[in-house]
């Protein structure tokens, strides 16, 4: 969006309809709906909380297009060990 | 001869593929090359009228596919130039009366006769669709910057890469140059982001391309048209000529010239 468009909050329609179609063909040329990235999500932060300990709010998944390839894309920062090293 | 065969296609109806199969005929033909354009729409016949040669049909495609004339006998000759061929589509028939191995065996006979076959698809993804992406060597996907239409361009992209068809080439033709630098149209450059598929060309919304169907001479034959302009580049790009894009924004050839002798830029 320009920076006119910003400020006074309207969106072109061409940028509109890029961005639906960006997540239309997504669903059409997988089986990834949002739904399906949110229920990934969740539980993708379970398992790995089962293992280690993470932030589950820092958690992001998304679908990254290359071309006509898509991808998941899991960012899952790590916290921290707060424990001294060797016990 | 070993013809090239190109097919057009599109997904959504009413894109402009017929438009495009016409123009790139004559296109073709204007440079010397012996075109045959085969009208794959059964049942919804349209190529002869827009290339203006529909009191001409004797035979059409069901015909030479049940044998009941010669493949040349179903060829009509275009008199505007030499080397231009239309082969019809049956009208009374529907699109079950040719099989996809009936195009593939049409296609060989015709790369000994031609140096281009070019198809006409029709719209959707079933029987039709199937029948004009069989003989291809190459295809060419035809959209409008226009979100049902790239939706459907995209799924025909889909199934062309999964039939193993190669990468098709994008045509997008009813560009609005106003619209696009008012942000209210899609731009070229977003429809190919979405699409990512080589672009052949892009075709301005152009008046000049009704009235040329009205009265059945191909936009192609317009030398003012920028549609026609933009079909004939399309042609020298089939070819393997490297013809630069045109600018969007210049205005067409009489408003040019007029510009050009008040001095107007
Ligand atoms: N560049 C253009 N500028 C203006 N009008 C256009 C342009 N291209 C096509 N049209 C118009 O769009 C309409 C549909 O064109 P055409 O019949 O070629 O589409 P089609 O894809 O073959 O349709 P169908 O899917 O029904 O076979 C026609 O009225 C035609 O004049
Ligand atoms: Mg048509």
């Amino acid at each position: 969006m320009s920076f006119f468009n910003r400020i006074t909050g309207k969106k072109k329609s061409a940028q509109s309809a890029k961005e639906r179609l960006q997540l239309v063909l997504t669903h059409d040329r997988t089986d990834m709906t949002p739904a399906v990235l949110e229920a990934l999500k969740d539980e993708l932060i379970e398992v790995i909380s089962r293992h280690i300990e993470i932030d589950p709010s820092a958690v992001n998944i998304d679908v990254a297009r290359e071309g006509r390839e898509q991808r998941l894309v899991a960012d899952i920062p790590l916290k921290a060990k707060t424990r001294q090293r060797g016990r | 001869m070993s013809a090239k065969i190109v097919t057009i296609t599109s997904g959504k109806g009413g894109v402009g593929k017929t438009t495009a199969i016409a123009s790139l005929g004559i296109a073709l033909a204007s440079r010397g090359q012996k075109v045959v354009c085969i009208d794959g729409d059964i049942g919804l016949r349209n190529l002869d009228v827009i290339m203006g040669l529909e009191n001409r049909i004797v035979y059409d495609i069901v015909d030479i596919v049940e044998g009941r004339c010669r493949l040349r006998q179903a060829m009509i000759r275009d008199k505007r130039l030499p080397g231009l061929f239309l082969i019809p589509a049956a009208q009374t028939r529907d699109k079950m009366a040719v099989s996809p191995s009936d195009m593939m065996r049409l296609g060989d006979e015709l790369r000994e006769e031609v140096d281009w076959v070019l198809i006409d698809s029709p719209a959707g993804i079933e029987r039709g669709f199937k029948n004009a992406i069989a003989p291809a060597d190459r295809v060419l996907v035809l959209t409008n910057p226009e979100i049902s239409a790239v939706r459907d361009a995209d799924r025909v992209i889909g199934i062309l890469e999964a039939e193993e068809k190669g990468s098709p080439s994008l045509i997008l033709n009813r560009v609005n140059h106003e619209m696009v630098k008012k942000q209210e149209m899609l731009s070229p450059d977003d429809v190919l982001d979405l699409l990512a598929i080589d672009l052949i060309g892009i075709v301005p919304e152009d008046k000049s391309v009704l009235i040329a169907a009205n009265q059945g001479s191909p936009i192609a034959l317009d030398k003012e048209s920028r549609a026609g302009q933009a079909f004939r580049n399309i042609a020298g790009r089939l070819i393997g000529e490297d013809v630069p894009y045109m600018d969007l924004e210049e205005q067409g050839g009489l408003w040019k010239r007029i510009s050009k002798l008040t001095g107007r830029s």
